[in-house]
């Protein structure tokens, strides 16, 4: 079947639908969704999103934020991208309050804000409380009062279809094949204008906050018609994964005063962040709490280290933490009002993804030459604002900010677009892929498969890496992508045919993790969330650049070549500096 | 070493591709003790039986995904604990109320068309100030119940007011019209009333409270729908 809309967008989460509403008022916008909207994982965010609104840091500004992410990014981030996001940042929260999303308060009536890793005040000298905030379901809370906004504007939506392939032919968006899940079937969706914001690639790793559909599907599609893919080596391992399950803990947790403590009952981050402590930014944590564990005091000599919040006290704790009282209890059989929670670093956020510009027009190459009529926004896109780490609170301001951008622009382009014709051979890759996954007879499973990537790409490619790590972990992605030749599924049916999109998905988690493993072992030196054992120091003669990565006859081919912005747009920019807190 | 047990889980199976009528399939599986319900219906997807359909993302309770009936109660597959399931085997439906698109994934569509027919979404034709409306924190917990709601369907589809009358909009989608009308920002409940006051609407309910007991995140439907039934009257008189 073919669907002809002016604007097709792949994913409802924030950044999707955030653009949706933007478009919904003037053109007629298609969003594909493989759930329902409402259960896209950036309602998983809990903490916060960030805006200098000044609440409660009165003397906050956008240049401390600016100044923070730049700091946070290891430099790696675009200062001019970062600019225009701290900038618009507190508009873009304030309208969401005007559609009615419900936030924490002040005494005064406020939206409350409450401090996260890495904000400051005056170029680090304090923390910020910048994160505003729902109790710990801030995403929840966002995702649906933008999903209630794409319903007022009608925005059409396909729930549960599974995009396939992209069509995409001289330099020119046309469409998308996808597959129906809950009937079965093919159908093609082109239109002037194509977005993507399909998520991170968490689920390349075991331990991980990401869901189960977090599958990066928008980086294979893009990359499989010979798109470059960006920075993808450099992955956040949020500290705070639920021991065993990797379930997320909140940031907001060590903002509300959370103690980590390692076998010795110690608070081991005054060896390694003494002034920031547990609030230093995420890789840095994350690497502290491994390094306590491979040296041995992990709680019970295990890979796990002690979250400690019962001091905070049972009406503090249910007041501003309940999700994660919740969360304890239910998935790792813990009352965190009276015992510590056992944590452990899970793989979080994906700073690497689909390169694009400030205004989301995604790029092909270090020059950042545009392609037509392709959008990208959110964890799916590196614009960069992330640069080789996140900052906590920034990823849901990234969405929602981008994905407003990403919609005005498309309103802007979308009248000079003409509508593109189909090209003869439109369905034949997405026909090829289905037919291949529900015929091939090989034997091998995809719960196996991908339980063997998981692991090894946790143990090689995880928060500590190492030249030998990566070679090995190189051939381990080859062998399975070979062995995916050789897959076998159990269901052959149309109806709700989960088999077949685990199928899919697993080879889309193949198609990239080869570019994730081959950048974290060309890129020698350590940066944010990229730590080489072998090159512990940044070095910025060699590295201070983006890399891009070109999937060309089943291998990947890896440039660093593109600069880095050093400049804001209106703003002299930050000279890279050692990364201290 | 992995502390381990031996479950049954048994397991409603539907396929109207192919299946005359539904059946109970049994599963022996080893499951871990930290496992939910969600990690033993994966263990037995990946590795013994890649036909069973079910719905599942976040698995932490936040999507709302996995709603099924587990032991004859509707809940979250992932968050329901294994280990605190002492009946066994443990038997597994889809949510009741809703028909069959595949063994434990159900047709959502009605619930969804519901949800809209409330108009859930902020109404205040003011401009809007520069900054933020001020609301206090006083009033942002009127709507705790309401905007921590995730759609999971648990509460609508074990209320048997729904399961008599299709068109009824069930304790889900009157949470939000609640979670909407209460809300200090929205001036909306006169264009709310049409859906809200007859008798597919908020004097359907007849405080049965499954939808209080079935809720995953114990939030009290009926209790929204009770206020929400006492403004109307005050709206109209």
């Amino acid at each position: 079947m073919i669907h002809r809309h002016d604007v097709i967008i792949i994913g409802a989460g924030l950044a999707g639908s955030r653009a949706a509403v933007e478009i919904g008022k003037v053109a007629d916008v298609a969003v594909l969704s493989k759930v329902y909207p409402s259960r896209s994982h950036s309602g998983a965010a809990q903490g916060g999103v960030a805006a200098s609104l000044g609440n409660i840091s009165v003397t906050d500004r956008w240049e401390f934020h600016m100044f923070d992410t730049v700091k946070g990014s290891d430099y790696l981030g675009d200062q001019d991208a970062i600019e225009l996001m701290v900038r618009e940042a507190p508009e873009t929260v304030i309208e969401m309050e005007h559609w009615g999303c419900p936030f924490s308060r002040t005494e005064e009536g406020k939206i409350a804000q409450r401090k996260f890793g890495g904000h400051t005040l005056e170029f680090g000298r304090e923390a910020a409380l910048r994160a505003c905030y729902s109790a710990d379901f801030t995403g929840h809370v966002l995702l649906h009062t933008l999903h209630e906004q794409c319903l007022k504007h009608n925005v059409n939506f396909y729930s549960e279809f599974q995009v396939l392939s992209l069509i995409f032919r001289d330099g020119r968006a046309i469409g998308v094949v996808a597959w129906d899940m809950v009937h079965g079937g093919l159908h093609t969706f082109y239109g002037r204008a194509v977005m993507f914001g399909t998520g991170g690639y968490g689920r390349a790793f075991k331990i991980t906050s990401n869901a189960h559909a977090n599958t990066g599907d928008g980086l294979a599609l893009v990359s499989r018609i010979g798109l470059p893919i960006q920075d993808m080596e450099f992955v956040q391992f949020h500290p705070t994964g639920l021991y065993k399950s990797g379930i997320l803990v909140t940031e907001g947790a060590r903002g509300e005063g959370g103690h980590l403590k390692n076998s010795e009952g110690r608070r081991f981050m005054e060896d390694y962040a003494p002034t920031l402590m547990e609030l230093a930014p995420r890789d840095m944590v994350a690497r502290a709490m491994q390094q306590e564990i491979d040296e041995g005091r992990g709680i019970d000599g295990e890979d796990k280290i002690h979250l400690d919040v019962s001091h905070l006290g049972e009406q503090r704790l249910m007041e501003r933490l309940p999700q994660i009282t919740e969360l304890a209890m239910n998935f790792a059989g813990v009352d965190p009002r009276v015992e510590p929670i056992p944590i452990q670093p899970t793989a979080h956020y994906s700073m690497g993804g689909i390169p694009a510009n400030e205004n989301t027009r995604v790029t092909m190459d270090a020059n950042r030459t545009e392609a037509v009529g392709l959008y990208a926004a959110g964890e799916c896109s590196c614009i960069s604002v992330h640069g080789a780490n996140r900052l906590g609170t920034n990823s849901l301001l990234e969405a929602l900010l981008f994905g407003r951008r990403a919609g005005k622009q498309i309103v802007e382009d979308v009248h000079d677009l003409e509508f593109p014709n189909l090209p003869p051979d439109y369905e034949d890759a997405a026909r090829g892929e289905i037919e291949f996954i529900r015929n091939n007879r090989g034997g091998e499973k995809v719960g196996t498969l991908r339980g063997e990537l998981q692991d090894s790409m946790m143990i090689d490619c995880g928060v500590f890496r190492t030249k030998e790590q990566l070679q090995k972990q190189k051939e381990k992605v080859a062998e399975l992508a070979d062995r995916f030749r050789h897959i076998q599924i159990d269901d052959n049916g149309d109806q709700f045919n989960t088999d077949l999109l685990e199928a899919i998905e697993l080879g889309h988690l193949l198609d990239f993790s080869g570019a994730i493993v081959e950048g974290a072992l060309l890129r020698e030196e350590s940066r944010g969330g990229h730590y080489r054992k072998d090159f512990p120091k940044r070095d910025d003669d060699k590295f201070l650049r983006h890399t891009l990565a070109w999937k060309r006859n089943g291998d990947w081919e890896l440039t660093f070549e593109k600069e880095v912005v050093l400049k804001g747009v209106s703003h002299p920019g930050f000279e890279p500096k050692e990364r201290k807190y | 070493m992995a502390d381990t047990s031996q479950r049954s889980f048994r397991i409603f199976r539907f396929n109207p591709e192919t299946d005359d009528k539904p059946y109970y399939q049994t599963y022996e599986i080893e499951v871990e003790s930290w496992w939910t319900v969600l990690d033993a219906l994966n263990e037995i997807k990946w590795f013994v039986d890649g036909t069973l359909s079910y719905r599942r993302s976040c698995r932490h309770g936040i999507c709302g995904s996995c709603a099924m009936m587990i032991n004859g109660l509707n809940d979250l597959a992932c968050e329901k604990q294994i280990k605190l399931i002492r009946r066994n085997p443990i038997t597994i439906d889809p949510l009741p109320g809703f028909e069959i698109h595949k063994d434990l994934a159900v047709d959502m569509d009605p619930f969804y068309k519901a949800l809209k027919r409330v108009k859930p979404w902020l109404i205040n034709n003011d401009p809007p100030p520069s900054r933020e409306r001020i609301q206090s924190p006083e009033q942002f917990h009127l709507i705790g119940d309401g905007i921590a709601c995730i759609l999971c369907a648990a509460c609508t589809s074990s209320c048997p007011s729904y399961w008599s009358d299709e068109e009824y909009l069930g304790p889900a989608a009157l949470l939000k019209a609640y979670r909407y009308s209460f809300d200090s920002r929205d001036q909306g409940l006169g264009d709310r009333i049409d859906a809200l006051d007859n008798r597919h609407g908020l004097w359907r309910c007849h405080k049965i409270t499954n939808c209080f007991h079935a809720c995953p995140k114990n939030l009290n439907p009926t209790e929204a729908i009770s206020r929400l039934q006492r403004r109307v009257i005050e709206e109209k008189t």
